[in-house]
């Protein structure tokens, strides 16, 4: 049977790092996701699989060092807290027009600025609309478990590489810090050089008579030529979004009432809504566990039977907009949140279902 | 089972690592549990204080607005959270220092003077286990041998040859702690 142990979510993801074969590991330390680069310091995997961990001098350099890593088709990941994913954004950007793989933790605190180090999920617009300048997107996934914290870094790695796109952990400094009973998996040895260049045969792996040279840049000058590379990149969205969804539910089938939200804040809602049900108030819950792409099917499938819906979210109001998109008009979106580092509590939410969706 | 818990008190008391034991023993027992410390960037000194969740089911909210018990270790700590146990619930506090003591008769209150039962022992580190064995002899909701397999796997292996100390230290707290009210 495998080995269940208590880790925080940040020691979770450094644990998942090793076991999945990740290859290298560039970061900048930020509270509160410090625990992933010392427990990778603390396991040495450089002394068992190889993999390198380093600090750079920055987050600017991590992201830099993870466009060459991936440039050469290795599995390479970083891990920061919002301010410091604010400074990758550049780079975020030059990775997806690059077309490389890679996955990026985010663990949110509180903004804007340097703003605080409590949790917070007020960096939704950023990694779902964009951060960086063009027109991209990156795989975003949310746990709000310290198991999907581990289970997440193979899959973000596995989505990354099955679309050569950019992948993200968007956590908050709740699923961060807290210890929670995780499943470790068996070690996974780290792809060999044949397996690499069978898996991404675009790599810069060393140009052989038998092929072209592969050359990684996101520059092109010519515009005919770069809009037909907007092109790709937008058709490859659209078969992310058809097939990559993943979100849960919970007591939604009879719902009148539709709770949207993700990470902590959705555990936090179930509590409330149990509450609320004692009440026969018939609400519901779907939480995204891809924010891109956005559940947006499973929620207008809902809408036919919804009175309202209501986004509870740790921000000013972000996914909300999302939701009045899904909406269009036919029923009622409300929203509740806590901003700067205030956690929502259950009994909070339960208040906000009574006074805006009874 | 659902055992919701807040251990609170200064900074280098050992209210974390009383915890993470207290979550490691449910672990060896099968239940799911959630730890969930306040962080912030005080240190030794400052305030401290751990959610933990043992439960027979998947844990929801890790963040609560009562407790069913609720551990004190400062005055601070017990004028902040005394409230916040759920009626018929329980509050241990440590006595010392303590100025102020607990009002609440809708919840039994224990103390116990872990500072000076760990000092008469001569083991003054085994100050968090002698609390953690007040709360066991109030709620046996973890057994002793589960409980002893926690403290192995949550301290590192050159620190194996303490865990004797510390079962000692969770026997005095057990033997020690003090039913100042019980509700009925």
């Amino acid at each position: 049977m495998a080995e269940k142990i208590l880790l925080k979510g940040n020691e979770a993801i450094a644990h998942a790092a090793i076991h999945c074969g990740c290859d290298g590991y560039f970061g900048y330390p930020i509270t509160p996701q410090s625990e992933v680069m010392e427990t990778l310091m603390a396991q040495k995997p450089w002394e068992t699989t190889g993999m390198v961990v380093l600090q750079a001098e920055s987050e600017i350099a991590s992201i830099n060092m993870l466009y060459g890593g991936a440039g050469t088709g290795k599995r390479v990941m970083t891990s920061s807290s919002s301010p410091g994913i604010s400074l990758m954004s550049e780079g975020i950007s030059y990775l997806a027009g690059a077309e490389l793989p890679c996955l990026v933790v985010d663990v949110q605190r509180g903004g804007p600025g340097l703003g605080t180090i409590q949790p917070s999920q007020s960096d939704y617009f950023q990694a779902t609309k964009g951060g960086g300048h063009g027109d991209y997107k990156i795989i975003i996934l949310a746990p709000a478990y310290g198991q999907e914290m581990y289970d997440f870094v193979e899959l973000g790695f596995e989505l990354a590489f099955k679309y050569r796109m950019p992948a993200m952990i968007l956590a908050d400094g709740v699923i961060g810090q807290m210890m929670e009973k995780v499943e470790i998996k068996e070690q996974k040895p780290r792809w060999t050089k044949e397996e690499i260049l069978k898996i991404s045969p675009w790599a810069a792996t060393g140009k052989t008579a038998d092929r072209k040279r592969n050359i990684i840049t996101s520059l092109d000058l010519d515009p005919i030529s770069q809009e037909q590379h907007n092109i790709h990149l937008q058709e490859k969205y659209r078969q992310v979004e058809e097939n990559e969804v993943r979100y849960t539910e919970y007591r939604s089938e009879d719902a009148e009432h539709l709770i949207v939200a993700f990470g902590c804040m959705a555990r936090i809602a179930e509590t409330a809504i149990d509450r609320a049900r004692e009440q026969g108030i018939k609400v519901g819950l779907i939480r995204p566990i891809t924010l891109f792409p956005f559940p947006k099917k499973p929620i207008e499938k809902l809408l036919p039977q919804l009175k309202s819906m209501m986004s509870i979210e740790l921000n000013a109001g972000q996914m909300v907009e999302d939701l009045k998109v899904i909406a269009n008009g036919k029923v009622p979106v409300h929203f509740f949140g806590r901003m700067g580092g205030v956690v929502a509590s259950p009994d909070e939410i339960y208040e906000a279902i009574i006074n805006k969706l009874k | 089972m659902k055992e919701e818990i807040i251990i609170a008190g200064f900074g280098g008391q050992g209210v974390l690592s009383m915890g993470k034991i207290l979550a490691y023993s449910g672990i060896m027992q099968d239940q799911e549990v959630a730890w969930m410390p306040s962080y912030g960037p005080e240190m030794r000194g400052g305030t401290a204080n751990v959610t933990v969740i043992l439960s027979d089911n998947k844990i929801s909210s890790p963040i609560l607005n009562a407790f069913d018990t609720v551990i004190t270790l400062n005055q601070q700590s017990l004028d902040k959270f005394e409230s916040k146990v759920k009626p018929g619930g329980l509050l241990i506090y440590d006595p010392n220092g303590i100025t102020h003591k607990p009002t609440r008769t809708d919840i039994t209150i224990c103390s116990i003077d872990a500072a000076e039962e760990c000092a008469k022992i001569g083991n003054p580190k085994g100050y968090n286990m002698v609390v953690l064995g007040a709360f066991l002899k109030m709620k046996p909701i973890v057994k002793m041998d589960n409980v002893l397999k926690g403290l192995k796997k949550s301290l590192p292996a050159r620190h194996h040859n303490l865990i004797p100390l510390n079962e000692q230290a969770i026997n005095v707290g057990m033997d020690k702690v003090k039913v100042e009210f019980e509700v009925k």
